[in-house]
C-alpha cells in the first residue's frame, strides 16, 4: 500500500479512535492514538494475515497480540477497516451485548482477537507460546506483540523476557510502545525503566530503536529491520518512541488521557483536527 | 454384604498423573508440558526424556508458565502445565483467569503437592485454598482424584476433555486401593463407593480412604453409612449428591482444604437448594498448616478416619 494511502488511514483510525471514545463516554484515547500508525502499519503493511475466514489458532498466517490491552480503540479501527468485522460494529464499542469489549476479549468471538488481554503483562508469554507453537508445527510465520511501557512494570514481562531469549524463540517480534506515560504520570516519576535497550539486551534480545514511530515508512524500515534480526536465535523487541495522545494537540503527551473521554467542547477540538478522510463508521 | 475396599500398596497421586501423562502423549501427539522447575517433583521427568521436542522447562517463573501454555493451546496444542498447587492456582491466578479461562484455552494445570500433606515444607507451600479459587472461575473443570489409579486415569480423562481442567493431587505415597482401569470413573460423575442409610459421607482426594475407614469403623456400631467418592468438584455431580442427601438424615464432608469455599460449602450448597439437611464439615478449620510428617499433620488438624467417623455421630445425635 500507498504511503499516502496509510496515511490516510492512520488518520481515520484516529478519528475512530476519538468518535468512539466519546460515543462511549470512556476509553483510553491517548495511547490509542499513540499506537495508531504502528498498528496500521502493522495491519495494512507488514504482517501476512488473512482477515477472513478469521482463524482463531493463527496458523498459517502472522499473529499479532495487544498485551496492553487497553489501547483496544485503535485496534478495532484498524481490524475492522483491515475486513475482520463490519465497520458498523465500532459504534457499539464498550456497549453491553457487543463483541468490542472494554479489553479485547475472544468470549464474544470477535474476530482478530485470539486472547483477552487487558490485566497487563500477560500478552509476552502467550505471544511466546504461539510462536512456539508455530515451531513445533513447522509454520514459518511470525507473531508480534505489543507492549505498553507501563506494562514493563509487570514481573511477568522479565519472566516472559528470560524465558524467550532461552528457549531461543527467534520468530517473535515484541514491540514496546514508549511514550514514557502511565496512568499516574510519567514513568521515570511512577517507575523508572530506563535504559529500556540495555535490560532488553541483558535479556539476551536483539533490540532496535525506532525514533520515528509516527513516519510510517521509517515504521516499515524499522519493522523489515526486525524481521532480518529474527530467526537468528534470539527474539527481536523493537522500541518505538511514540507520542501519547498523538494527533490531538491538547491530548498530546499528557497522561491524564490515559483513561478518559473527551466531553463535548474537547470532541469538537480533537474532531477539528482529525477530519474525515475515508468514510466513517 | 458391602464391599471391602483393599489398599493394594501405597503409591504417591503424583506418580499416578506422571504415569497418564505419558500414556495420554503416547496417544496424542497435540500434547506438550510445561515445568516450573519442579519437573521432578511432579513426575514430568518420564516425558521430558520421552518427547524432548514436546517439553518445555520454565524455570521458576509459573505465571508466564501459565501464558506461555494459553499461547500454545491457541495453536491447537494441548499443554499440561505443572507445578505445585500453591504456585499454579495462588501464584498465577490471575493468568489462569485471563489467559486461560477468560480466553477460553485448553489448558491443564497438574497442581501436584495440594493440602497438609506436603507435609515437612510447611505452610508456605500447603495449598488449602485452591479448590475454592479454580471452583469460581467461568469454564475451570476441577478434579481431585483419590489415589494412585484415579489420578492416572483422571489425567487420560483431561488430556480428552475440551477445556481447562485443575487437576488436584498430592505428594506423599497413600492407599491404592481403585481399579486401574475403572469404567466408572468419569468427569463430572460422582462414584458411589459404599451405600447406607444411617449417614453419607461426601470426600475427595485423599480423604476418600478416610472416609472408607470411617465408615467400617462405623459398622462395628450398627450404623451404615455410605461414601461417595466426588473426585471432580466442578461440574458437580449435582444429581447424585441429592439423591445422597435425600437417602439420608444427615451428611459429612471430608476434604484436604480449607472448610471456606471447598468441598463443603459446594455439598451445603446443593442441600439448601434441593434437600436440607445438616452438613458437618471435616476440613481444615480456617488456619494455616504447619511443618510435620503427614500423618501428624492429618490428625492435628483433624482430618482422619477417626475426626469423620467422630462427626457422623455428632451429626446423628444432632438430628436424634
Amino acid at each position: 500500500m500507498e504511503q499516502a494511502e496509510l496515511e490516510r488511514l492512520a488518520a481515520q483510525v484516529r478519528r475512530d479512535v476519538i468518535r468512539m471514545v466519546y460515543q462511549a463516554q470512556s476509553g483510553h484515547p491517548g495511547g490509542a492514538l499513540g499506537a495508531t500508525d504502528l498498528l496500521v502499519a502493522l495491519y495494512f503493511a507488514h504482517m501476512r494475515h488473512v482477515p477472513q475466514p478469521f482463524s482463531e489458532t493463527g496458523v498459517g498466517e502472522d499473529v499479532f497480540i495487544l498485551s496492553n490491552g487497553h489501547i483496544c480503540a485503535a485496534w478495532y479501527a484498524v481490524l475492522a477497516r483491515s475486513g475482520y468485522f463490519p465497520l458498523s460494529e465500532l459504534a457499539t464499542f464498550r456497549r453491553i451485548d457487543s463483541r468490542l469489549q472494554g479489553h479485547p476479549a475472544t468470549k464474544e468471538k470477535l474476530p482478530g482477537v485470539r486472547v483477552a488481554t487487558g490485566s497487563l503483562g500477560q500478552g509476552l508469554s502467550v505471544g511466546i507460546g504461539i510462536a512456539l507453537g508455530k515451531r513445533l508445527l513447522g509454520d514459518p510465520h511470525r507473531v508480534y506483540v505489543m507492549l505498553g511501557d507501563g506494562e514493563l512494570n509487570e514481573g511477568q514481562i522479565w519472566e516472559a523476557a528470560l524465558f524467550a531469549a532461552h528457549h531461543k524463540v527467534d520468530n517473535l517480534i515484541a514491540i514496546v510502545d514508549r511514550n514514557y506515560k502511565q496512568i499516574d504520570g510519567d514513568t521515570r516519576a511512577v517507575m523508572n525503566t530506563d535504559p529500556l535497550e540495555a535490560k532488553w539486551a541483558a535479556f539476551g534480545w536483539a533490540v532496535l530503536s525506532l525514533r520515528e514511530a509516527h513516519n510510517l515508512p521509517a515504521i516499515l524500515k524499522a519493522l523489515e529491520e526486525a524481521v532480518a534480526q529474527s530467526g537468528q536465535g534470539r527474539p527481536v523487541v523493537l522500541i518505538a518512541y511514540t507520542t501519547m495522545g498523538k494527533g490531538v494537540d491538547f491530548m498530546e503527551n499528557d497522561y491524564r488521557w490515559h483513561g478518559k473521554p473527551p466531553n463535548a467542547q474537547e470532541y469538537a477540538r480533537a474532531l477539528a483536527q482529525l477530519p474525515e478522510v475515508l468514510g466513517d463508521f | 454384604m458391602r464391599p471391602r475396599y483393599v489398599d493394594t500398596g501405597a503409591r504417591d497421586t503424583r506418580s499416578g498423573f506422571g504415569a497418564g501423562l505419558v500414556e495420554a502423549a503416547q496417544k496424542d501427539g497435540r500434547i506438550v508440558a510445561l515445568a516450573a522447575d519442579l519437573m521432578s517433583s511432579v513426575k514430568m521427568d518420564e516425558f521430558a526424556r520421552l518427547f524432548p521436542e514436546r517439553f518445555f522447562q520454565a524455570g521458576v517463573a509459573e505465571a508466564n508458565m501459565i501464558g506461555v501454555a494459553a499461547g500454545l493451546a491457541t495453536v491447537g496444542w494441548i499443554p499440561f502445565v505443572g507445578t505445585f498447587a500453591n504456585f499454579a492456582a495462588g501464584r498465577a491466578y490471575d493468568q489462569l483467569r485471563q489467559s486461560v479461562c477468560y480466553s477460553g484455552k485448553n489448558v491443564k494445570i497438574a497442581a501436584s503437592h495440594a493440602g497438609l500433606t506436603l507435609g515437612e515444607d510447611g505452610a508456605t507451600h500447603q495449598m488449602l485454598e485452591d479448590i475454592g479459587l479454580m471452583r469460581g472461575l467461568p469454564g475451570m473443570t476441577v478434579i481431585c482424584p483419590c489415589d494412585y489409579n484415579q489420578t492416572r486415569l483422571a489425567t487420560l480423562a483431561a488430556a480428552q476433555w475440551e477445556g481447562p481442567v485443575y487437576l488436584r493431587f498430592g505428594r506423599p505415597p497413600v492407599p491404592n486401593f481403585t481399579p486401574p482401569e475403572d469404567p466408572t470413573f468419569e468427569i463430572g460423575k460422582a462414584q458411589v463407593l459404599l451405600t447406607g442409610r444411617d449417614a453419607v459421607i461426601f470426600a475427595t482426594g485423599h480423604m476418600v480412604w478416610q472416609a472408607l475407614q470411617a465408615a467400617y469403623a462405623l459398622e462395628e456400631e450398627g450404623l451404615e453409612v455410605a461414601v461417595i467418592n466426588l473426585h471432580t468438584l466442578k461440574p458437580v455431580d449435582t444429581e447424585t449428591v441429592v439423591e445422597w442427601l435425600s437417602r439420608t438424615p444427615v451428611a459429612i464432608t471430608a476434604e484436604e482444604h480449607q472448610v471456606h469455599n471447598g468441598l463443603g460449602d459446594i455439598i451445603s450448597g446443593i442441600a439448601c437448594r434441593y434437600c436440607p439437611r445438616w452438613v458437618y464439615r471435616v476440613a481444615v478449620q480456617d488456619t494455616f498448616g504447619e511443618s510435620g510428617k503427614p500423618s501428624e499433620l492429618l490428625a492435628k488438624y483433624g482430618l482422619t478416619a477417626a475426626h469423620i467417623a467422630q462427626a457422623v455421630r455428632q451429626a446423628l445425635a444432632r438430628v436424634g
